[in-house]
């Protein structure tokens, strides 16, 4: 569960990226974060991760209250995220099987979780038969596949998509929005940070819009944005 | 427990790593090895220095000569005096017929000075001390004990060989303080070049949720390996120039007077010192190097 009350953020630089947020995303949703550039999206996220901190407000995630989660804790809240970005960040010279493993050493699981985790997780993406391929050797769709693969391994309660359709065509970006949806029927909450309107439009989910720091709507289904108001 | 687990994963990523970028950890494997052959090489002048000065203090030694009004009974009285006198190792009393006979002993044309009377020579004590630094101190006090009327030291010459021997521990010890700056910068450029190529892997690792320590560990082990690698080369390096110099020196006319100590004597202090200085540079250099990466 992710609970943002009245979150103010500014940049050093003076930027005022977020202007009391206060949101609750419980756990088994399916939500949207809509936005424009530079609306304070990525902001969220980073305040998800705990990449950054918030100047004000409080903000709690699954579980850990991250205005005072010290800082070895951090590690421990992030194995119940899993993140997804739109440039997919997967590790060239390694295999698709490779990227799924690192990500499993990196929290310490053994070869044997490891092995059958992995295989588990292949197969829920569709990618069972494309294990010893590299990143270079498939298409953007199935490297994306691979990203969500990976953010799956490590069985996160919360999966957050950045952007995960933005390098991607219209059929591929609605497969990977399937597969999100599909993920999200397994039980794990889903997050998907974008901007492609249409996109949004053909699943039936909460739409969280946000506009200059502000959230300037949250419902269900369609993209809001300021025309609508 | 999990780490102890996790010690195979790191060595193989730390040995794996040195590969992938087998030309900055050749070229850090190479300057460690320098610095600790140079360093290895000052510290052995150093310890043959300081052995070659032991043996000469063992034998310093300087002369105090007993009043002529002494009967022998007399001269022989003062060296309890003499051994109560702080620094005096040894005292050997030496009586007029023994100065005579040592003197016309290193003479070429003894029978010239046979006929000389003892009386011509003097009592004396030959006094052995146990600091050379304090020669100057203790050749005072000896004077000051009643009999004692002359005194043949080099005090001064002491000195020399104090403030020399003081002037190259310096020298040594600059140098091999600088010589381990460099080092630890060095291998600390090599990780963080490392840590750079590998900073999007660090930051997934991050993302996934690894700790500091699970990321650093495999970089430490990677300069573990380099420091202690470079240590075990420098050693047999080390050895061989050292042998190579204490048979030049064994073999050569004009500088026999130079003893080396035997290697085999030093070997085990200079493979520990090795070691351990390459395990600091290694490990040392590796944390400093990774710390800004772990800031995700």
């Amino acid at each position: 569960m992710i609970r943002f009350i009245d979150i103010y953020k500014s940049y050093d630089n003076g930027t005022k990226a977020l202007k009391g947020i206060s949101m609750r995303i419980d756990d088994g949703e399916f939500v949207f974060l809509v936005g424009p550039s530079g609306s304070g999206k990525s902001t969220i996220i980073k305040l998800i991760t705990a990449e950054i901190a918030p100047n004000e407000g409080r903000l709690m995630v699954n579980g850990y209250n991250l205005n005072t989660i010290r800082p070895h804790q951090v590690p421990y809240m992030r194995r119940t995220l899993g993140v997804i970005f739109q440039d997919f960040r997967l590790i060239e010279k390694k295999s698709i099987y490779e990227n799924l493993v690192f990500a499993m050493r990196a929290v310490g699981a053994s070869p044997r979780e490891i092995k059958k985790r992995i295989q588990y997780v292949l197969e829920l993406v569709g990618l069972e038969g494309k294990a010893d391929r590299r990143p270079d050797e498939i298409s953007g769709g199935e490297q994306q596949r691979v990203a969500i693969a990976r953010a799956l391994v490590n069985n996160p309660s919360m999966i957050i998509a950045d952007e995960p359709t933005g390098n991607l065509d219209p059929q591929r970006s609605l497969e990977i929005m399937m597969l999100l949806e599909k993920i999200n029927e397994l039980g794990t909450t889903v997050l998907v940070v974008t901007h492609e309107k249409e996109l949004v439009n053909r699943f039936d989910k909460r739409v969280v819009a946000i506009e200059n720091g502000r959230i300037i709507s949250d419902g269900m289904g369609g993209y809001y944005d300021n025309e609508t108001f | 427990m999990k780490h102890f687990n996790n010690i195979g994963y790191f060595f193989v990523e730390g040995f794996r790593s040195i590969f992938a970028h087998g030309l900055m950890s050749f070229a850090a494997l190479c300057m460690i090895v320098c610095c600790l052959l140079i360093m290895g090489s000052f510290s052995l002048v150093a310890i043959n220095l300081d052995e070659m000065w032991g043996s000469y203090e063992q034998q310093n030694e300087f002369l105090a000569f007993v009043d002529e009004s002494y009967s022998e009974e007399e001269a022989k009285a003062l060296q309890s005096s003499i051994e109560a006198v702080p620094n005096v190792a040894e005292v050997t009393f030496m009586s007029k017929t023994e100065a005579k006979d040592e003197f016309a002993a290193d003479k070429d044309e003894n029978e010239l000075f046979e006929s000389l009377p003892d009386t011509v020579f003097r009592d004396r004590y030959r006094i052995h001390v146990v600091n050379l630094e304090q020669l100057e101190q203790t050749v005072e006090q000896v004077r000051q004990i009643p009999g004692i009327v002359n005194i043949t030291a080099a005090p001064e010459i002491a000195e020399g060989f104090v403030v020399v021997r003081n002037i190259a521990s310096g020298v040594a010890l600059i140098l091999v303080v600088t010589l381990l700056l460099v080092s630890l910068f060095i291998i600390t450029n090599t990780i963080r070049l490392a840590t750079f190529n590998r900073r999007d892997e660090i930051a997934i690792m991050k993302m996934c949720g690894a700790t500091n320590s699970f990321v650093r560990w495999p970089f430490v082990f990677e300069g573990l390996i380099i420091g202690l690698f470079g240590a075990v080369l420098a050693f047999f390096l080390q050895w061989g120039i050292y042998e190579l110099i204490a048979r030049a020196i064994a073999g050569s006319d004009t500088i026999q007077l130079i003893t080396m100590l035997p290697f085999k004597r030093l070997a085990g202090r200079v493979m520990a010192i090795f070691a351990g200085t390459g395990f600091v540079i290694g490990v040392g250099g590796s944390i400093l190097a990774i710390r800004r990466f772990l800031q995700v």
